[in-house]
């Protein structure tokens, strides 16, 4: 077991502190290791080798589109020239960086079949509530103030009805139907004159496309509600299909699924949105405005009728730098191929999950770049559960899909290959969850104790909430 | 291809086992007229002329002398620092739900939990939010959380404007109202008025505040105390290493920390991404926002690391949730520890010691230009105010001219701001012939008013 970095305790000289600070407002010991830089290098190298990531292993987890992360938008993205700015730099000191984030905010806007787009926003969570925010603001500018509640199908991501609740909202939840899409019968008594939206995902978070989604837009827009749209699942449909044009008002993109930046262990995220016309006055703030040789950071004064700001500058600009990179690497007809081969990855998997004998949550319909399987029937035959098949899958070096999401499957893997995995890594991936099905029916045990292969056995996760040991 | 690894043959061989002719089957459920193109954006390129484009582009960007702050501040980052950061197994992995197979993932936020924990005096650090001022915003949530029938929240003027802004736009969403409580704007440092705050449940102390100035912040602590309001202590994590630790301000501490966590390891890359950090009482946890790592053993009795607590969070109890992040900030935390591991207690000290004196160092020169004032007397970090002859954003853009960015005019940050003020920020990494040629260059543009 690796100690933590606390136990490189060694002592070193100080000099007495030569400040003009009055005592009392000064700290008297600083509880702090004092490691050598040797140590702190091996120290995080080996705990690095204790994880799993897309550049050592297959991560087919599903609504998280873990795709490779190409190391040349890395490199653009932290040359001195962008990394060393500081965000107080005046415009016109700053027009390269500009004129990329510039640029970016175009192409989503195209991308999306939007009117225009804000950068902003931290994280896919933080662009929901932007999202909602700007419905708000939009039906209060037109005096409906009795619009309050949010519509959010069942199988949602939880950030979903969150960011409503954090943007004021009561939160309505409707039914899929048993073909994965949605109940418009539900949808019909559930809207009303106090309704302020929808949030959709299409594909859904059921790896479906929602077929009927002019029906459900024409209905919403009947109602005097705004339709939003939730980016996370944007991979399967990439440059083939506009959200703008499905009929959704306003949405968010998660450049660090569909764009490829990387997923750095929970972050850093970005959440930029784009809006139809009638939500353009609302959009948060900074953007960037202007022209070639003249773009600047648009001020709030510029937009009165803004959300406003969301974090202490323009966004996590190094996130936007490689998705830009990466747009410009691929270019359109690159983009369109992306959502091909992950659509093509995706169904190839499924159809080879099925072969061996696995049930599929919605076997008539194509899958979109992900899907769902059950082990329901796995449990009832010898009491194996999908966390047990996940776990197992850490064994031979595959991370496990997303489990028990969206939770009105039982017993469910969201499978998502993404598009830049080859047919042999698929190949691999059905031959182990062969030998995984065999186990579960003849030694289930094998299973229920996995993983035995890794840095540590299954963790005791009860433990650790109960005795709550959260720091040294 | 680019990343795409499919050759001809493996395409058609995988459609024919799905029963397609065409990779545009797969979309067959689509409506037809849905299906559209992107004709705006440019045609693909290899990776060699990106690289040559975006190098132009990057060159637009000039190498400044930076003495600008703000609340984001260049110090330097040890080499080590993002060598380690952007290995693969840290980039590029997700968060870390299957534990085992996270370790390294989860004992690094475990250890910036202890990080953190010790530099404020506080018990419990969640594993990162988005940036430091919507960290105070979640701050200003979880009190309201913990006083549910208080509505207001009490935010000195001295407050950094663009962190004000960011509150602005994210509580009265949630019927919170903002108290303003001015600043004395003969010393800059904030008044205690003596009204009554009965509807309030917490004061928000920022220790270094909009001026570069230090607050009497045992003062102001026990002045909340006496009226029990929580306190939401906002903190510069490097001037940390030598100020008194938010835990123990007043009698009883702070209730609740947060801060931008950029000034560790975190380039400054125009504005983000940058982490905001998040500590507090040990009683408050399950009011927490975000992640958090416990240590706990395996099915082996051997030490492990894990997510805990996790129903406070929108994956599992969505519209309760504490908050709806869930992405957070997690490589900016891995340089963070990793740079704080590599100072220690003494280049932290040291990093903070050397910021500190070359700021007394510039002032007392400028100070002596004609024409210049400094106009707060009080003890500062690493950041003060100027006021100059001239219009403050007028004499940066000369001093740009000179490859000098001179700090940020308090107009810039603030439509209502004074506009002669001048915000100059230092870092060790600011040398002595940086501030020479500051002063130097000063002077020529004052001399030639």
């Amino acid at each position: 077991m690796e100690e933590t970095i606390f136990a490189c305790q060694h002592v070193r000289e100080q000099s007495p502190a030569d400040v003009m600070i009055p005592t009392h407002l000064l700290r008297t010991d600083l509880p702090l290791p004092n490691p050598a830089e040797l140590e702190v290098l091996r120290h995080y190298t080996r705990l690095s080798q204790k994880n799993f990531s897309i550049d050592t292993n297959f991560y087919p987890l599903g609504s998280c589109t873990m795709k490779y992360n190409p190391r040349i938008a890395h490199e653009l993205a932290t040359l001195p020239g962008f990394s060393r700015l500081h965000p107080q730099t005046p415009a016109p000191a700053a027009q390269g960086l500009l004129h990329n984030l510039a640029e970016l905010q175009d192409w989503l806007a195209d991308l999306t079949g939007m009117a225009a787009v804000s950068l902003s926003p931290a994280a896919g969570a933080q662009g929901e509530l932007a999202g909602v925010a700007m419905i708000r603001a939009y039906h209060q500018a037109r005096g409906d103030h009795a619009r309050q509640r949010i519509l959010i199908p069942q199988a949602a991501h939880g950030t979903n009805p969150a960011s409503a609740r954090m943007a004021g909202f009561t939160v309505t939840e409707l039914p899929n139907l048993p073909d994965g899409d949605l109940d418009l019968g539900a949808l019909r008594d559930a809207l009303g004159p106090d309704v302020a939206g929808i949030m959709l995902t299409n594909p859904s978070t059921l790896g479906v496309f929602e077929r009927q989604i002019r029906e459900v837009a024409a209905l919403v827009h009947a109602a005097g509600a705004l339709l939003y749209y939730d980016g996370a699942n944007l991979n399967a449909i990439l440059g083939r299909v506009k959200p703008g044009e499905m009929g959704f008002d306003v949405m968010h993109l998660n450049l660090h699924k569909t764009f490829a930046t990387p997923h750095g262990g929970g972050g850093p995220g970005s959440g930029a949105v784009a809006v139809a016309p009638r939500l353009v006055p609302y959009l948060p703030v900074p953007r960037i405005v202007g022209e070639a040789g003249a773009y600047r950071w648009e001020t709030l004064a510029e937009r009165p009728q803004t959300i406003g700001q969301l974090s202490a500058y323009g966004g996590n600009i190094a996130v936007l730098l490689r998705a830009h990179a990466y747009i410009r690497r691929l270019g359109h007809a690159g983009l369109r191929r992306v959502s091909a081969y992950a659509a093509l990855n995706a169904n190839y998997l499924m159809q080879g999950l099925q072969r061996l004998g696995y049930q599929l949550a919605f076997p008539e319909r194509r899958a979109s770049h992900e899907f769902i399987i059950s082990v329901q029937d796995l449990q009832k035959a010898t009491g194996v559960r999908a966390l047990d098949v996940a776990k197992r899958l850490l064994d031979f070096g595959i991370h496990a899909p997303t489990i028990y999401f969206p939770q009105l499957v039982p017993e469910c893997l969201l499978i998502e290959p993404t598009e830049t995995e080859s047919k042999a890594t698929l190949d691999r991936f059905l031959e182990v969850m062969a030998q995984i099905r065999r186990e579960a029916l003849e030694e289930p045990e094998l299973l229920k104790n996995a993983p035995q292969n890794l840095p540590v056995q299954r963790v005791d996760e009860t433990l650790a909430a109960r005795r709550l040991q959260v720091a040294e | 291809m680019p990343y795409i690894p499919h050759d001809a043959a493996e395409t058609a061989a995988m459609l024919e086992a799905i029963g397609a002719n065409r990779l545009e089957d797969l979309f067959d459920e689509i409506p037809a007229a849905l299906q559209t193109d992107v004709l705006s954006v440019p045609e693909g390129c290899s990776e060699a002329s990106l690289r040559r484009a975006m190098e132009e582009r990057a060159a637009e960007q000039r190498s400044l002398r930076c003495f600008a702050g703000a609340g984001a501040y260049a110090h330097h980052i040890p080499a080590i620092v993002w060598e380690i950061a952007q290995r693969g197994e840290f980039y590029s992995a997700y968060t870390p739900y299957q534990a085992e197979a996270s370790q390294g993932t989860l004992q690094l936020l475990y250890e910036f939990q202890s990080f953190m924990t010790r530099l404020t005096a506080m018990e419990i650090s969640n594993a990162s939010l988005y940036d430091g001022a919507s960290a105070l915003a979640e701050a200003c949530l979880m009190a309201l959380r913990l006083r549910p029938k208080a509505r207001e929240i009490l935010v000195p003027e001295g407050l950094w404007p663009h962190w004000r802004r960011v509150l602005d736009s994210l509580l009265p969403m949630q019927g919170i109202h903002l108290r303003v409580l001015p600043q004395d704007p003969r010393t800059g440092r904030l008044s205690l008025p003596e009204e009554d705050f009965s509807d309030a449940a917490a004061l928000i102390i920022p220790q270094i505040n909009r001026f570069g100035l230090l607050e009497e912040v045992d003062e102001l602590a026990l002045w909340a105390e006496a009226r029990d309001l929580l306190r939401i202590a906002v903190v510069n994590p490097v001037a940390l290493a030598l100020l008194k630790a938010p835990g123990d301000w007043g009698g009883q501490g702070a209730d609740i920390v947060v801060g931008e966590g950029q000034p560790l390891g975190v380039p400054l890359a125009g504005g983000g991404p940058y982490f905001g950090f998040f500590t507090c009482k040990r009683a408050y946890v399950r009011q927490l926002p975000g992640r958090l790592v416990a240590k706990t053993v395996d099915a082996a009795g051997k030490t492990a690391y894990c997510l805990t607590l996790q129903a406070r969070e929108q994956h599992i109890r969505r519209a309760g949730a504490t908050s709806n992040i869930c992405t957070n900030q997690g490589l900016l935390v891995t340089a963070a520890t990793i740079h704080l591991a590599t100072l220690g207690a003494d280049g932290l000290r040291a990093a903070a010691l050397r910021s500190h004196q070359q700021a007394l160092r510039l002032r007392s020169v400028l100070a002596d230009l004609p024409g210049v004032e400094l106009p707060y007397p009080g003890p500062v970090f690493n950041e003060f105010v100027l006021r100059l002859p001239q219009p403050a954003s007028r004499v940066r853009d000369a001093l740009l001219e000179k490859g000098i960015l001179a700090g940020v005019p308090l107009l810039d940050l603030d439509a209502a701001g004074p506009a002669h003020d001048l915000l100059v920020a230092t870092t060790e990494l600011n040398e002595e012939e940086d501030l020479d040629a500051y002063v130097a260059a000063l002077a020529a543009i004052l001399g030639g008013a």
